[in-house]
């Protein structure tokens, strides 16, 4: 479409305004990285415990007699050497050097589900594991409460992630620019694109109350204060199995997003969730005039 | 340009493998210390009372029904005894082998198998989940322990029910560790609080912990001590190994609270 080269002399330094503008407050800046440590924490402690029985099953339990739906492993080699499996859903990889069979902390090779630099703690101990698990879990379940609760009270829910009509309208262009890795300039930067916001909407209303009521499905406990309503996920080993699948939606989602921060001006984006303050650079020749009416 | 490229590649993995290591180093040095774990210890008191507040003693484990039940039940831990004196009861059927509740009870007793079965049986299918992940579907039979604590008539300071077990460990000198565990009044009085003999219609098999077994259906596997030879009523935790309630979690780090 515009591949002919334009030429504007006048985009100099000079013909550029820019300003900082307040864009996350206190709360939000504190919650997200609270967060950001704790599914950190809770990724890494979470496969120390999967290493523990690397499998994972659908239904009330792991011995119905049906196979696993995934597992990690390790068998002997024609050579003697130790092969690390993963299989999925009957189909099984060769994973040798991360999963099944990876080099341990010392160069040694280990049969181990994930490779200690993955686990907390480095060392196998299901118990120390698990102690991380729990007391990050907590942390997650009051941060995630205390996020939803003011971004309520702040509107920032209602103005800033709801999308718009406009906005469920955009989708197909939003989709476009993302695949070009285009970013919103000038003005246009202060507002959260569509798919930005369905992400956000995504993680915060649908993965991560699941992540938690899966992580609650495998309470002997918490089974029994209602009993049969794990069976909302197909059974106890199912919760289980949900559990680690939205782990995995939740690394996605971070991959994704880092990727966005680091494209889209990595120290401008990382100031803003650090200070509050990200900076808005508006070209001057063509000044954009004020119709923020929303 | 693109030699650059690739060394700014290189020298951006590298120092995110930097970070991944002092990460790690830092996260494995804060599990070393004595006071860090006591911090993340909050968290499972903060799941123990959460628990307590909303299940009490009364919320019960889900049952299931007979198609349910896992076609082989994984022993898991102990799932044999070597000791000949053992032996020898097994291969008699466990006709000489009693069950001696004593502590803080008024009257300490001695149980032949024989005189638990023939007490108030309670059967329940139920799920036991594993400290690992796992779970298995059973049909237990046992009495409850709340009947049996009826005969032998607990003292108002008995706090906690200490199980000894004829299974043992091997400790770090060589020597032999029996196995123990205890839950507190709240799970001994639990209607699905039983000592079984019997799993899916037969005798309960040794891989399971023949003669009897402890079965505590809102608490994980490793609650669930095997062999039993002696309850021990108590008041305090202080004096049962090395104060923590169980083997592993005087050994392993697991947690006495066992709901989640």
């Amino acid at each position: 479409m515009n591949d002919t080269p334009k030429e504007i002399p006048v985009m100099t330094s000079t013909a550029e305004r820019s300003y900082l503008y307040k864009r996350h407050s206190l709360p939000v800046r504190l919650m997200h990285w609270t967060n950001a440590l704790a599914l950190t924490l809770l990724l890494m402690s979470g496969l120390m415990i999967f290493n523990a029985h690397p499998s994972l099953d659908w239904g009330l339990q792991s011995y119905s007699g049906r196979p696993s739906v995934f597992s990690i492993g390790a068998r002997p080699g024609a050579d003697g050497q130790w092969i690390g499996t993963t299989t999925v859903l009957g189909h099984e990889f060769n994973t040798t050097g991360l999963l099944g069979v990876s080099t341990g902390p010392h160069g040694v090779a280990a049969r181990v589900a994930f490779p200690w630099w993955l686990t907390i703690p480095s060392d196998y101990s299901l118990a120390e594991g698990r102690l991380w698990h729990f007391f990050f879990a907590w942390l997650l379940v009051i941060n995630g409460v205390l996020f939803v609760l003011h971004i309520r009270r702040s509107h920032h829910l209602a103005q800033d992630l709801a999308p718009t009509r406009a906005d469920w309208r955009a989708i197909p262009g939003s989709i476009r620019d993302h695949l070009k890795f285009k970013h919103p300039q000038g003005e246009a930067a202060k507002r959260y694109n569509v798919l930005q916001k369905l992400a956000y909407l995504t993680v915060i209303f649908l993965l991560l109350p699941l992540i938690i009521l899966a992580g609650w499905g495998m309470s002997p406990a918490l089974n029994s204060l209602w009993p049969g309503w794990v069976e909302v996920f197909g059974g106890r080993q199912s919760a289980r199995t949900v559990h680690f699948i939205v782990a995995w939606l939740l690394v996605a989602f971070v991959a994704i997003h880092v990727f966005e921060v680091m494209i889209s001006g990595v120290w401008n984006q990382l100031r803003s969730m650090i200070t509050g303050r990200y900076r808005i650079t508006v070209a001057t020749t063509h000044q954009e005039p004020n119709n923020e009416q929303h | 340009m693109n030699s650059t490229n690739q060394s700014r590649r290189r020298m951006l993995a590298r120092s995110f493998a930097g970070l991944g290591a002092v990460w790690l180093a830092g996260c494995d040095r804060l599990s070393n210390t004595t006071w860090f774990p006591k911090i993340l210890e909050s968290g499972e008191s903060l799941s123990k009372n959460a628990h307590k507040l909303l299940g009490g003693r009364h919320s019960m484990a889900q049952e299931f029904a007979e198609a349910d039940i896992s076609p082989t039940f994984r022993g898991n831990g102990n799932t044999d005894i070597s000791d000949l004196k053992f032996r020898e009861m097994a291969n008699s059927g466990f006709s000489q082998w009693t069950l001696l509740i004593d502590g803080l009870v008024e009257e300490p007793t001695k149980f032949t198998l024989a005189e638990l079965k023939a007490m108030p049986s309670r059967t329940q299918i139920t799920r036991h989940d594993c400290v690992e992940g796992w779970s298995a579907i059973g049909k237990w039979t046992g009495v409850p322990l709340t009947a049996v604590l009826a005969r032998v008539k607990p003292t108002p300071q008995a706090r906690y029910v200490v199980f000894h077990c004829a299974d043992a460990f091997e400790g770090e000198d060589n020597e032999q560790v029996p196995y123990y565990e205890s839950i507190d009044m709240d799970d001994a009085h639990h209607p699905q609080t039983i000592l079984a003999y019997g799993l899916n219609g037969q005798s309960l098999p040794i891989t399971n912990g023949a003669p009897l077994r402890l079965r505590v259906e809102r608490q994980l596997g490793y609650k669930h001590a095997k062999y039993l030879m002696r309850l021990e009523l108590v008041e305090t935790l202080a004096g049962i190994g090395e104060g923590k309630g169980g083997y592993w979690e005087d050994r392993g780090g697991y947690q006495w609270y066992a709901g989640i």
